[in-house]
């Protein structure tokens, strides 16, 4: 039993530091310290920044670009960009379609693709879910009917993440209408270009526009866009589902907020006396503070075991339950924080350009609309009770 | 980063576990938990000869281990058996009491609890502290060369067995200052002291004490006078530890247990664990016994580190046990209907020790607050 990192991790570690430190703009770290909204430019400079530092794609093979490194080194990257504030990375293309590609893609696939997501000549976004297809998502009903070349889809994609700054889409395409429901669906990608795409923005409760509806008419792909064969779409879909979530539980994330929510708590007053001493809201932040304590370790452990050959199968169904839900907590306990002050509610105050007098202390501007927002997370990636579902068939054998 | 035991505590783990799997049947226990001594000197020499109890030391104590993961590995498989002889009170409070503060003579002792033929009980606790660890209320007062001690102790562990007791006591200062409590050596049969011992609701026996006018000679005491605050701090935090450990170790058999259950009974013609109500609290159980476990490693981790450290993981790992122990007691019971209100079902038996591990040593509320006042010394 050791729980340390390797010197030879640590040295990695310092030089993430040492890079975060040199590289990531004081601008973007503010602005995700603040809650506010990174616009597409500010992702794009962020991308841009760790592929010429050859980190971008950190789950990919070294012959594809990627770093090669194991979990610990993901995982030691993944929190110390937490902690320094970095934007997250836009996992579409580099996260999701990346490793479908090279397991499943062909050569002129992997040749052409793979290199456009690392330069950030294209922006994925993901066509899984639909109005009829969430938590069941082998209910999809998008059709693409082969036509010579050509597959002609017709449909609609939902809850598309940062749809309307993409130009390409991967989707789950329903290619044989008679076979069982997860047999015949396929992986295709689509140029968001094409006549016959159109995205509406769907605004969200916290006023945000995040996500979208993408509705195709007649849209004609190219069926060299097809990535594996017809009919076996199922299985990149659950792969990608699968891959790489060693950090699905955010550990970084969580810790990286709770520092926040503490400098909070030790400036906002309650009854004459910092918050953070008060009895009840300081059980609440020891509770949630030890939950994170052991889901860390719960998390190496998990690591752990992926790298001596293990499988993070069913575990990391625990992972999500466990991460979201003190992800949520520490969310709720930061909006609490701000008493009467999370309220009042500017939304134009969390984008580029906003001029006025913010209302109230400064961390009380996206306090609310994050915690409405984290609402998202025990519900996307497989809601928490799918998790819960899994785990009872894969873990418990019920 | 490694997550797992080295060989010899794997091979302790094994015997151990082999051990209480074939003798220390539920049957057997019960019959031990029936009788009146609290616990079956057959076994506890059978633990002493496997070499448990010299498991809980260090080398320069007479033992082979003594470390967290020694105290975590026995203790787990404790747990899964249920065992009530007296480890934790012998071996790992009042045995940790006299190594950390005994001199040479009075430390030659621990050569007799390691081999099991002495008996130490742990005597701290007194009606009304409520967990405190530094409310102690029993005085020992100076006479001539030596001591009187007067006062009263509460739910010692295996008292009425005992041959031998650290009893802590103030000598200055008051009533709850952490400086001014010292620690006492006395054997069972010095006059004065009273035990009256009786069972607990879930497997094995304690005793209230009292102490009246009791003269001990200036050798018995243990350690510094007014200094015993830091010396009771380390033992309990390791009886923490091992009660966090066996915790997960009961934890594990009664998630066998439950899990056994729903796969075998039917109601409505299918298996009980076919409905997703009930698919879904399991699930809920196993992410929280994982949770436990990993607050017992952190607690482990942490038992050789800094004071704070190793304080805040320890409170840190019996809430944890505290609130999820009572959760897997309260969970398992529901999820076996009836058959989980009777005495014949060992799981019930498993969910009373779990519950009740809460009273021993600080509960959830105690560690919590002491997290919380703890933190506050960290950033200070």
């Amino acid at each position: 039993m050791d729980l340390n990192f390797t010197p030879e991790e640590e040295i990695f570690r310092s030089e993430v530091r040492r890079f975060l430190a040199d590289k990531l703009p004081a601008r973007l770290s503010a602005k995700v310290i603040n809650g506010k909204h990174l616009s597409k430019t500010d992702m794009e400079e962020w991308h841009a920044i760790l592929h010429a530092r050859g980190w971008l794609a950190n789950h990919w093979p070294a012959e594809h670009g990627g770093p090669g490194w194991s979990a610990a080194e993901k995982f030691i990257f993944e929190h110390e960009c937490c902690l320094a504030s970095a934007p997250r990375i836009v996992p579409f293309g580099v996260n999701m379609l990346g490793p479908v590609l090279i397991k499943y893609g062909n050569e002129a696939q992997k040749r052409h693709w793979l290199p456009r997501i690392l330069d950030g000549s294209d922006w994925w976004c993901q066509g899984y879910s639909e109005p009829g297809a969430g938590s069941d998502l082998a209910a999809v009903t998008t059709m693409a009917v082969r036509d010579g070349d050509h597959y002609i889809v017709d449909g609609q994609k939902t809850w598309t993440t940062l749809g309307q700054h993409a130009n390409m889409i991967f989707c789950l395409v329903r290619t044989d209408r008679e076979a069982k429901k997860q047999e015949g669906i396929s992986f295709l990608l689509i140029d968001m270009t094409t006549p016959g795409v159109e995205v509406r923005p769907i605004i969200t409760l916290d006023g945000a526009h995040e996500v979208n509806e993408v509705f195709f008419t007649n849209v004609r792909v190219p069926a060299q866009n097809l990535v594996g064969e017809e009919n076996k779409g199922w299985t990149c879909a659950k792969y990608l589902l699968t891959y790489e979530r060693t950090n699905i539980a955010g550990i970084g994330l969580s810790v990286a907020a709770l520092e926040r929510l503490k400098r909070i708590a030790a400036q906002q007053m309650r009854n004459g006396r910092p918050l953070a001493d008060d009895p009840s809201f300081s059980a609440r932040l020891a509770r949630v503070e030890i939950d994170l304590e052991n889901m860390k370790t719960t998390n190496l452990r998990v690591i752990a075991a992926v790298a001596g050959g293990g499988v993070p199968g069913a575990e990391s169904s625990m992972l999500k339950i466990r991460g979201t839900q003190i992800r949520q907590e520490i969310s709720s306990l930061t909006r609490r924080a701000m008493g009467p002050y999370a309220r009042p509610f500017i939304a134009e105050a969390l984008d580029d350009g906003y001029t006025g007098m913010p209302i109230g202390p400064e961390a009380a501007a996206s306090a609310a609309a994050q915690y409405f927002n984290n609402r998202k997370l025990s519900i996307f990636g497989g809601s928490n009770e799918i998790q819960k579902n899994i785990i009872s068939k894969m873990i418990l054998g019920l | 980063m490694n997550f797992e035991h080295t060989e010899e505590r794997r091979m302790l783990a094994d015997s151990l576990n082999r051990f209480v799997a074939e003798q220390y049947s539920f049957e057997t226990r019960d019959n031990i938990v029936k009788g009146t001594h609290g616990f079956s000197t057959d076994i506890w020499q059978q633990f002493a000869d496997l070499g448990v109890i010299g498991a809980l030391f260090s080398e320069a104590n007479g033992g082979f281990g003594g470390a967290g993961f020694d105290i975590a590995v026995v203790f787990e498989a404790m747990g899964r058996g249920l065992v009530v002889e007296p480890l934790l009170g012998s071996a790992i409070l009042a045995g940790e009491a006299i190594a950390a503060a005994g001199n040479e003579a009075q430390k030659a002792v621990l050569a007799d609890i390691i081999d099991g033929s002495t008996i130490a009980a742990f005597a701290h606790d007194e009606p009304g502290n409520h967990y405190e660890l530094a409310r102690v209320q029993t005085r020992a007062e100076r006479s001539g060369d030596g001591w009187v001690l007067n006062g009263a102790k509460a739910v010692v562990l295996h008292g009425e067995q005992a041959n031998l007791f650290v009893v802590s006591a103030r000598t200055a200062g008051a009533v709850d200052d952490e400086a001014g409590i010292s620690l006492f050596l006395l054997p069972a049969n010095t006059a004065g002291l009273t035990v009256r011992g009786c069972p607990t609701i879930d497997g094995g026996r304690v005793a209230e004490m009292s102490l009246n006018a009791v003269v001990l000679s200036a050798d018995a005491l243990l350690g510094t006078e007014n200094q015993g605050h830091a010396t009771l701090e380390r033992a309990i935090g390791r009886g923490v530890l091992a009660l966090c450990a066996e915790a997960l170790g009961a934890m594990e058999a009664a998630k066998t247990a439950t899990l056994d259950y729903l796969r075998t009974r039917k109601q409505f013609g299918n298996l009980i664990g076919s409905f997703q109500a009930l698919q879904h609290r399991m699930a809920d159980l196993l992410l929280e016994i994982e949770q436990a476990r990993s607050a017992v490693i952190n607690a482990a981790a942490a038992l050789d580190a800094d004071r704070l450290t190793r304080e805040c993981a320890l409170s840190a790992a019996k809430f944890s046990i505290g609130r999820i122990g009572a959760l897997v007691a309260e969970e398992s019971i529901q999820l076996h209907g009836g058959i989980g209100m009777t005495w014949e079902l060992p799981l019930a038996h498993y969910a009373k020790r779990l519950v009740m591990i809460d009273h021993q040593l600080g509960d959830e509320d105690h560690h919590l607050q002491r997290f919380i006042a703890l933190g506050k010394q960290v950033t200070a």
